[in-house]
């Protein structure tokens, strides 16, 4: 007798089975996965929060209103999104590569430091010159910050991960050097913070707003990091490496010169991000200038899965939950409730892009004891 | 030789929550599985200590305390990288960022609080006898006696016995661990929400052993230099005793050299052990750079099984 196990309807004797898969080909997951993962990681906080007796209700409109409910709130979160962008292109660039940085909040404290060294030191510069300056010194000392990660890892196989978040502790030392010691503002009061930098040295605002210049930088930035990606030798060679790195060497391609040029590009941005924040924002160097910038830009990466116009939208929602952190300070939660948040988004992130890989494939099987 | 006593009992103080941490590395990676969470574990399980501290007043429910909240983040981490076979870089990034925050919010309510008693100390007679050293050993509290315990357990678990062997070969080659019959995804969620647990305690004792009360980013990047100190200490968790203690000889020299009156700016003695990580991972990549580096092969590569559940 003919029996195909196969085709259940030539015998009584099968199962109907659900069998999990892992589809390791595909490659990127559907684009509402991000959307999604926001969401469940709001949820998932707001669970915690009741926990603690509080009203996740309460704490979540708190937080929108903070951020998007006023034009104020508005404004300040795209003050925040500039620093934000910044750095997420910067790291976005390494981990085109897969080069591990995690130092942007080292490489800001960078910029900063050097954008604000050229208003202790030459305050006398032609005004025309003083921006320029600030900007190039910025960008350069960034990009140093990123070379200083760059070089262990070319030469001496030191993983990067950990180079640059030790380069993390020890800029914001050095940081902290300056404006509590030979930086600090001598008719400040004892704040912890350089004198307040003069109308030159400060970059252009919109209107009465705190938007400044710096959001231009921003999507410029953008739109090199879109072109350079896609229509120059470099970024192919860069998408080579991140797709391939053995095809990429065997093609002739200089690995460890194209982790040099990444680090010190993506740290130059981060620098960027860093001169832009002093000089447009707080307009002089101060203690806890940066409320995690650094480590918010790489959730802010991965949540836009390094694409340009991604990167644009979660630096504006995250830009989004910093100033409603701020802004849950009035019912006595701590700021970094928000970091807490952006945990939670980046593990059902991470767990939804694994899952949207597995396919259910509905298989037939022989009961038992059939045959 | 003061000093030297000083300084010896200063590293054996700070180098116990670093040994917590290096050993529970150690557990997680030779699974093969990277653990990047350190830091919020040490945080999570430090904010957890003091909660509980407070409240309840029992040293024994804070330390289970914080190892439960070790156990649980662990399995998260186990569940996203083993299960899911997520990046697990990112699986340990997003939990140091949600471990800071979350343990920031936690502890706002006894942010500064004193904690209600401190860790035993044990006095051990015949020891003090012994000239210089003596006095080191001789004051211990029940974590450093404990870290001993554990990293001697660890060491023979990890080299002689059978269990120890499967876990390695796991590290090494799933592949043939599978065929061989070794339960891959067991030994991988066992070994992380054990080395886990091993890092929520490292937090407790550095809250009640070196720094006396909560305060939010207590940890400073410690976490991350036990995750530095397992590459130096080769996955080998006796050597990580060394590694720790002589880290821990770092972080306190700064605080001594500042105590015998040097004139450097104490930003730049907090500097060294950091910059110190970073050297010795270069030395150590130059003076091995044609031999393995002892790190488990399969360290960081998810296993696919027929690429089936």
């Amino acid at each position: 007798m003919n029996k195909n196990p196969l085709n259940h309807e030539t015998t009584g004797s099968l199962l109907t089975r659900y069998r999990l898969e892992f589809d390791t080909n595909r490659t990127s997951s559907p684009w509402w996965v991000p959307f999604v993962s926001v969401v469940l990681g709001l949820v998932f906080c707001g669970i915690f929060i009741a926990l603690n007796g509080m009203s996740p209700y309460t704490v979540y409109m708190k937080m929108f209103k903070g951020a998007f409910g006023t034009s104020f709130g508005l404004t300040e979160t795209l003050v925040k999104l500039i620093p934000l962008l910044l750095c997420a292109l910067g790291v976005s660039v390494a981990y085109k590569i897969s080069v591990w940085n995690i130092g942007a909040e080292g490489q800001f404290a960078a910029g900063a430091l050097a954008a604000t060294s050229v208003s202790i030191y030459f305050p006398d510069l032609p005004v025309w010159m003083i921006i320029p300056v600030m900007v190039i010194l910025g960008i350069a000392a960034g990009g140093a910050w990123g070379a200083l990660t760059a070089l262990p890892r070319t030469y001496f196989g030191v993983n990067e991960l950990i180079t640059s978040l030790m380069l993390n502790y020890v800029a914001l030392l050095a940081l902290n050097y300056f404006v509590f010691g030979p930086w600090k503002d001598p008719a400040g009061l004892n704040f912890p913070g350089t004198p307040m930098f003069t109308d030159a040295q400060s970059l252009p605002v919109l209107g009465t707003t705190r938007l400044h210049l710096g959001l231009v930088f921003a999507l410029v930035a953008v739109a090199l990091y879109a072109f350079m990606f896609r229509y120059t030798r470099w970024g192919y060679e860069l998408r080579l490496i991140g797709a391939n790195p053995e095809v990429a060497r065997n093609a002739g391609i200089n690995i460890k010169k194209h982790i040099l040029i990444v680090m010190i590009v993506s740290g130059g941005l981060a620098g960027l991000a860093g001169m832009s924040e002093v000089s447009g924002v707080t307009h002089r160097l101060m203690y806890g200038i940066s409320p995690g910038y650094g480590y918010t830009a790489i959730i802010v990466a991965w949540l836009a899965k390094l694409n340009p116009v991604g990167l644009v939208i979660s630096s504006f929602l995250f830009a989004g939950l910093i100033v409603g952190g701020y802004s849950v300070q009035t019912i006595g939660l701590p700021s970094s409730i928000s970091l807490m948040m952006q945990g939670a988004i980046l593990f059902f992130l991470i767990a939804g892009d694994m899952m949207s890989k597995i396919n259910i494939r509905r298989i037939q099987v022989p009961m038992k004891g059939a045959h | 030789m003061e000093f030297i006593t000083q300084l010896l009992s200063a590293a054996l103080s700070s180098g116990t929550p670093l040994l917590f941490a290096v050993g529970g590395g150690i557990l997680i990676e030779r699974s093969g599985i990277i653990q990047l969470g350190a830091e919020g574990l040490m945080l999570m399980g430090a904010v957890t200590a003091s909660l509980v501290y407070i409240q309840t007043g029992s040293l024994l429910l804070t330390l289970l305390g914080s190892l439960t909240v070790g156990a649980l983040l662990g399995l998260l981490h186990a569940f996203l990288c083993v299960s899911l076979r997520a990046n697990q870089i990112v699986s340990g990034l997003a939990l140091t960022l949600f471990g800071s925050g979350f343990s920031a919010y936690l502890g706002k309510s006894v942010s500064g609080m004193p904690l209600p008693g401190s860790v035993p100390r044990f006095e051990i007679p015949f020891l003090n006898a012994i000239p210089w050293i003596g006095p080191v050993f001789n004051n211990l509290d029940l974590l450093t006696w404990l870290s001993f315990v554990l990293v001697a357990l660890a060491t023979v678990f990890v080299y002689l016995t059978s269990w120890g062997l499967d876990l390695r070969a796991v590290g090494d080659n799933p592949a043939t661990a599978d065929a061989m019959g070794i339960p891959v995804q067991a030994f991988r969620y066992g070994s992380v929400i054990v080395g886990s647990m091993f890092i929520g305690l490292a937090g407790a004792d550095l809250l009640l052993a070196f720094s006396p009360t909560w305060s939010e980013g207590m940890t400073a990047g410690k976490g991350w230099i036990a995750i530095a100190l397992v590459i130096f200490a080769r996955w080998n968790p006796l050597r990580a005793m060394f590694c720790a203690y002589f880290f821990g000889a770092l972080d306190s020299l700064g605080f001594r050299m500042q105590l015998l009156g040097s004139t450097i700016p104490s930003y730049f003695l907090k500097m060294i052990p950091y910059l110190v990580t970073i050297l010795v991972l270069m030395y150590l990549g130059w003076r091995n750079r044609n031999k393995p580096s002892g790190a488990p092969e399969a360290l960081g590569i998810p296993y696919f099984r027929e690429q089936r559940f």
